[in-house]
C-alpha cells in the first residue's frame, strides 16, 4: 500500500481510539483518585466519570461531546519516502473521522465565525513535525478539548525569582482556572525558550504518560512537589470540593534568555485523550497507546 | 449528603427540602436551553406569547446535545453540560417567569441566580462536565425539538429522562452556593500552599 493510504488509515484509527478509549494510565489515575477522594461530593463526580468511561467503551461513542481540536505530532524517520504526502493524508483522516466516528465539527473561521463542518481549516488539524534518524514514522493524535484549552496560559516571570516564581505562577493559574477546565486535570508545564516555545513544550508534555516522571530526578521532584501543592487547593473534581484537582504534573524546559523567564501551563481535562502508533518501513503498524487496536 | 429521586413536575415543597451537597436524580421532562433559547423564551414572555410547553416544575439543562436522526426520530448521542455562567444574565428572570425548579449545568452560577433560586424555589444541579454518554443514556426519548432555526446546539430540545443524574445540588433554595463556598476555602488554602512551598504571599 502507498504511504498516503496507510497513514490515512492509521490516523483514522488513532482518532477513533483516542476519542472513545482513554489511555490506561489516565484511567488508572482516575480509579485511584476515586478510591482516595475523601470528599463525598468529589467522589460522586469521579464515579460519574468512571461510569461514563465505561459506557463510552460499551457503546463505542466519544467519551465527551467535545471531541476537541485535532492536533498531530509526527516523528518522521529521515529515510521515510513520501513525507510530502502525509499532511494530506492526515487532513483526509480527520474529515473521515468527523463523519464516521463521529467527531463534533470544531473548526471555526475566526473572521466569519463559520464552522467548516469537517474539523479542518487553515492550520487545522495542526501538525507538529520532528525529524529523527531511521525509516519509521510515529504518529500521535491529541484531540484537545476547548474547556481546558480556555485556561492555558503563558507568562513572563521575574528571572530573579527562579523556580519559586514558577511555583507561584502555577498555583495561581490553577486557582484562577477553578472549575472551568473540568478537573481533575493534567498539567503540562514548561519554562524557558520564549513564549511560543514554552507553550508548545507545555502542551507536548501533556502527552507523557502519568506513570512516567521526568527522567531528571530534580525535575521529577518538582513535578511531585507541584502536584501535592495544587491538590491542597481543595478545588476538587468539577470544582465541587475535594482533594483531587490534578492527576499529574509533567514539566519540560528549554534554556532561556538571561533577561527573560517565559513559562507556560497547559491544561488537559480528565478526558485526556491521546493515541499513538508506529508505521514501520515494511508497512506494518504497531499501536502504542491502545494495544488492542480499535 | 442525601439522595433524592424526583419526578417532574417538581413542587416547591420538594425543592425546599434540598440542601447543597445533596444528590438528585430526575425522572420526567426536561428542556435544553443555552444563551439563545433563554433570550427567546424571555422575549416570548414579555410579549405574552406562550412557550411550546409549560415549564412549571420542570428542569432546564444547559446543553447543546449531539443528536442524530433515525427516520423521523431524533436520538441523543452525547449530551454533556455546557458552562452555566453564560446564562447568569438570563436565569433569574427565567426562573421567575417560568417557575422551573431545577437548573442543570456545569461550573456553577453567580449571586443573582442564587438569590432568584432562594426567592422562587429552585436549585442548581451540577452535572459532571464531559460525562456526555452518561447523560445521553438517561434520555429515554426526545419528545420534540423547538426553535431549530437557532441551530441544533441552541435549539430547545424536549427530553423524557429517567433517573437523570447524579446531579449535585450546588445551589439550594436557601441561599447556599457550593461553588462560592469552595472558592472561599481555596482562598484560605492558598496561604498553606505558599507556606509549604516556601513562598511569600
Ligand atoms: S473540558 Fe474536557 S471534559 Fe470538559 S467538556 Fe471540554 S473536552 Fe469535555
Amino acid at each position: 500500500m502507498e504511504i498516503e493510504k496507510i497513514v490515512e488509515n492509521v490516523a483514522f484509527n488513532l482518532l477513533k481510539q483516542a476519542v472513545i478509549y482513554l489511555p490506561e494510565d489516565v484511567k488508572q489515575a482516575l480509579k485511584k483518585a476515586y478510591e482516595e477522594e475523601t470528599s463525598e461530593t468529589g467522589k460522586t463526580q469521579l464515579k460519574a466519570i468512571l461510569d461514563n468511561i465505561e459506557l463510552a467503551e460499551k457503546y463505542q461513542a466519544p467519551i465527551c461531546q467535545d471531541t476537541g481540536t485535532i492536533i498531530f505530532y509526527i516523528k518522521a524517520g529521515s529515510e521515510v519516502k513520501g513525507l510530502e504526502k502525509i499532511e494530506n493524508a492526515l487532513i483526509n483522516a480527520t474529515k473521515r473521522a468527523t463523519k464516521e466516528v463521529p467527531l463534533r465539527p470544531n473548526a471555526v473561521n475566526p473572521f466569519t465565525q463559520k464552522n467548516s463542518g469537517d474539523n479542518t481549516g487553515r492550520f487545522i488539524p495542526f501538525l507538529n513535525w520532528e525529524i529523527v534518524p531511521g525509516n519509521s514514522l510515529e504518529l500521535t493524535v491529541m484531540p484537545k478539548g476547548g474547556g481546558s484549552e480556555n485556561v492555558c496560559v503563558t507568562g513572563m516571570l521575574v528571572p530573579g525569582e527562579g523556580i519559586n516564581g514558577l511555583k507561584k505562577f502555577v498555583v495561581e493559574t490553577v486557582i484562577k482556572a477553578g472549575a472551568k477546565p473540568c478537573p481533575p486535570n493534567i498539567l503540562g508545564i514548561a519554562m524557558g525558550g520564549g513564549t511560543d516555545i514554552a507553550i508548545k513544550l507545555a502542551k507536548k508534555a501533556l502527552l507523557r504518560p502519568l506513570t512516567e516522571p521526568n527522567p531528571d530526578p530534580e525535575i521529577a521532584k518538582l513535578e511531585k512537589e507541584i502536584l501535592e501543592a495544587v491538590n491542597m487547593t481543595g478545588i476538587g473534581p468539577m470544582g465541587l470540593g475535594g482533594k483531587t484537582t490534578v492527576l499529574g504534573v509533567n514539566i519540560e524546559y528549554a534554556y532561556r534568555h538571561p533577561a527573560s523567564f517565559p513559562a507556560a501551563v497547559a491544561f488537559n481535562c480528565w478526558a485526556a485523550r491521546r493515541a499513538s502508533a508506529r508505521i514501520n518501513a515494511d508497512g506494518t503498524v504497531e499501536y502504542l497507546t491502545h494495544k488492542k487496536g480499535v | 449528603m442525601a439522595v433524592y429521586h424526583l419526578k417532574t413536575p417538581i413542587s416547591e415543597e420538594e425543592i425546599r427540602k434540598l440542601k447543597v451537597n445533596d444528590v438528585i436524580y430526575i425522572t420526567g421532562t426536561m428542556i435544553t436551553a443555552r444563551d439563545q433559547a433563554h433570550r427567546r423564551a424571555l422575549e416570548y414572555f414579555k410579549q405574552g406569547k406562550p412557550l411550546p410547553l409549560n415549564l412549571e416544575g420542570l428542569a432546564v439543562f444547559h446543553c447543546g446535545p449531539v443528536v442524530k436522526k433515525e427516520g423521523e426520530k431524533w436520538i441523543a448521542v452525547a449530551a454533556g453540560p455546557t458552562t452555566s455562567t453564560r446564562m447568569d444574565i438570563f436565569e433569574d428572570e427565567f426562573i421567575k417567569a417560568f417557575k422551573v425548579r431545577v437548573v442543570i449545568g456545569k461550573g456553577g452560577m453567580g449571586k443573582k441566580t442564587t438569590d432568584a433560586m432562594a426567592k422562587y424555589g429552585a436549585v442548581y444541579g451540577a452535572f459532571t462536565g464531559g460525562a456526555a454518554i452518561l447523560a445521553a443514556k438517561a434520555i429515554k426519548n426526545i419528545r420534540s425539538v423547538e426553535w431549530l432555526d437557532l441551530g441544533t446546539p441552541e435549539a430547545m430540545w424536549i427530553f423524557e429522562v429517567e433517573d437523570f443524574g447524579p446531579l449535585v445540588v450546588a445551589i439550594d433554595s436557601h441561599g447556599n452556593n457550593l461553588f462560592l463556598d469552595v472558592q472561599k476555602k481555596v482562598e484560605e488554602n492558598r496561604q498553606k500552599i505558599y507556606q509549604k512551598l516556601g513562598l511569600s504571599l
